[in-house]
């Protein structure tokens, strides 16, 4: 009991973290349709960028900060060199820029920093919390918070705000949005820094927890895409569902079975909902008439 | 209050606006009318900005029209019911409106949402559903009165008739003629020339992206040619 309850709170942390990279997915595929792959290593940067301001003498949150803001900058500067241009191409031709923008990414982030596992302190330190028999890192809970509020937020921002409206509406009907007098894109510079913030973030909560280094992305990508997949690309909620179901999923494979299958268990995931869910827990409701 | 001179624009190498003159007074209701793929819509197109425009001159109001961004068009007051419709369909009747009302949130929003349902009452009903789910005449409907809240002073209208029976076709020429005394000036692009040519003060007919014939609508509905070519008569 008290082993299965341990696997629980591993699973709801990583869950969280998922979560956060499928939110950033959804905003980016929600404004463009592009399922941007470079998703994760705004996560990874996140992390490092920390480490590094940290590192080099600044205060954490200081550091944090200063980790999300340049994060969020580099996904506007990466919409504007690399997706604006390709405005008109093929979905999957701008799907193929993002893989190479996270390769470019992962690259260069090797030069700046080094290729060394890095961590910082934990926000409120390391002593275990302990609940009905396991334990829990007060870490954890500020990442599980992290993922509610940011899913809160987010929420607050798309329905009661202007410029949350205008978003929608971009992703709904692009000509239309800029018929009401929208700028478009302006709103895909927001998605893509809203996006690179919220991964950044992920990656400074996350890291006194599972550490970080140059090559750390392609994972949370993949494990927060095969979230959003779960949850219904597209669909805010489902990104939450989905990124804390993957992270259970992942901890009780990891606990039950082998850790070594852990990585396995999103891929079969992806496979499965591909087959036989292909519009995922919460589909995007399509009320279109053809 | 809208002038076009020489107008050109293309798509890829192939050019299909082959240099439009086109006048629209203040407080008219202009018409052009054409066969399909005369460029009808590609001219709307370029005076709401979304089209690229490769040669001419768009006056409105006095202003140069041409450097302005497309979604900062409607703030001069120029609005665009496209072709197509292009409702936010997964959004509710009442958002697209609201939508529509995108750069005001003063108290005339609410009291223009008001006219608009009274303009077409079925809206009303069905304002908390999804615009996707409505019918083809009733997105029409949507899409005339969201630009109608955007306050233009005028009014593009890409064929509002396309696809609709007959009744809904003259309850929306209806509506159309009847903005003139809410002082929107209209320019209805339309292949129903007929229906077209009798609500509006004054015609052109295009062709192949060149303005064949002008005229007060009047006499280009009793021109044999255009009987001919366009009235089915
Ligand atoms: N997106 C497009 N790409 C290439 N050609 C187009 C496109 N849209 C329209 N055309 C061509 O431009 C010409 C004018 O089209 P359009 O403006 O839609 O005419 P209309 O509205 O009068 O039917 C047609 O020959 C059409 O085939
Ligand atoms: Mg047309």
């Amino acid at each position: 009991m008290s082993e299965l309850l341990q696997f629980l709170f591993s699973g709801v942390t990583v869950g969280a973290v998922y979560a956060l990279v499928a939110l950033g997915f959804t905003i980016i595929y929600n404004a463009s349709d592009v399922v941007n792959f470079a998703q994760g290593e705004f996560v990874m940067l996140g992390g490092m960028i920390t480490w590094f301001a940290h590192a080099a003498g600044l205060p954490l949150p200081l550091a944090a900060l200063i980790a999300i803001a340049a994060t969020a900058a580099l996904g506007v500067a990466m919409n504007k060199l690399a997706i604006e241009p390709a405005r008109g191409a093929p979905v999957v031709s701008l799907i193929i820029i993002t893989i190479g923008a996270s390769i470019f990414i992962q690259g260069a982030a090797q030069l700046v920093f080094d290729k060394q596992i890095h961590s910082f302190p934990a926000f409120s330190g390391d002593d275990p919390i302990r609940i009905g028999g396991a334990t829990i890192l007060p870490q954890s809970l500020w990442v599980i918070g992290g993922a509610l509020a940011t899913f809160v937020g987010l929420w607050v921002f798309f329905t009661r705000t202007l410029l949350g409206r205008a978003v929608l509406a971009t992703s709904n009907n692009r000509l239309a949005a800029q018929l009401v007098g929208i700028n478009t894109n302006f709103v895909m510079t927001l998605s893509f820094a809203l996006s690179a913030g919220i991964g950044a973030l992920a990656g400074v909560l996350a890291t006194p927890i599972t550490l970080t280094s140059y090559g750390v992305g392609i994972g949370f990508a993949l494990k927060g895409f095969a979230g959003a997949m779960l949850g219904g690309m597209g669909n805010p909620k489902g990104a939450l569902v989905g990124g804390f179901a993957i992270g259970l999923i992942e901890a009780m494979t990891a606990g039950y079975l082998s850790s070594q299958y852990k990585d396995a268990a999103a891929f079969i995931m992806i496979l499965l909902v591909l087959f036989f869910m292909p519009q995922g827990l919460f589909g995007r409701k399509s009320t279109d008439r053809v | 209050m809208l002038t076009i001179e020489g107008l050109r624009s293309r798509y890829g190498r192939i050019e299909v606006l082959h240099g439009i003159d086109l006048r629209v007074d203040s407080g008219e209701i202009v018409t052009v009318v054409g066969a399909n793929g005369a460029g009808k819509t590609t001219l709307l197109r370029c005076l709401s900005g979304v089209q690229p425009v490769t040669g001419g001159a768009i006056t409105f109001r006095g202003e140069t029209l041409t450097p302005v961004p497309a979604y900062r068009r409607l703030r001069r007051g120029l609005a665009h019911s496209p072709e197509g419709r292009q409702i936010f369909t997964n959004l509710s009747v009442e958002e697209n409106l609201r939508l529509g009302a995108f750069l005001f949130s003063d108290a005339r929003v609410e009291k223009d949402m008001d006219d608009a349902f009274q303009m077409f009452p079925v809206l009303k009903q069905k304002r908390n559903l999804a615009a996707g789910g409505l019918s083809g005449g009733q997105q029409q409907m949507l899409a005339m009165a969201r630009a109608l809240m955007g306050r233009p002073s005028c009014l593009l209208l890409d064929e509002p008739s396309m696809g609709l029976a007959p009744i809904i076709v003259a309850q929306i020429f209806d509506v159309v003629s009847g903005l003139k005394a809410l002082g929107v000036t209209v320019l209805l692009v339309e292949q129903n020339a007929f229906g077209a040519l009798k609500i509006a003060d004054r015609g052109y007919v295009m062709e192949t992206g060149c303005i064949t014939m002008q005229g007060d609508a009047s006499e280009l509905i009793a021109d044999p040619r255009i009987r001919a070519a366009y009235l089915g008569i």
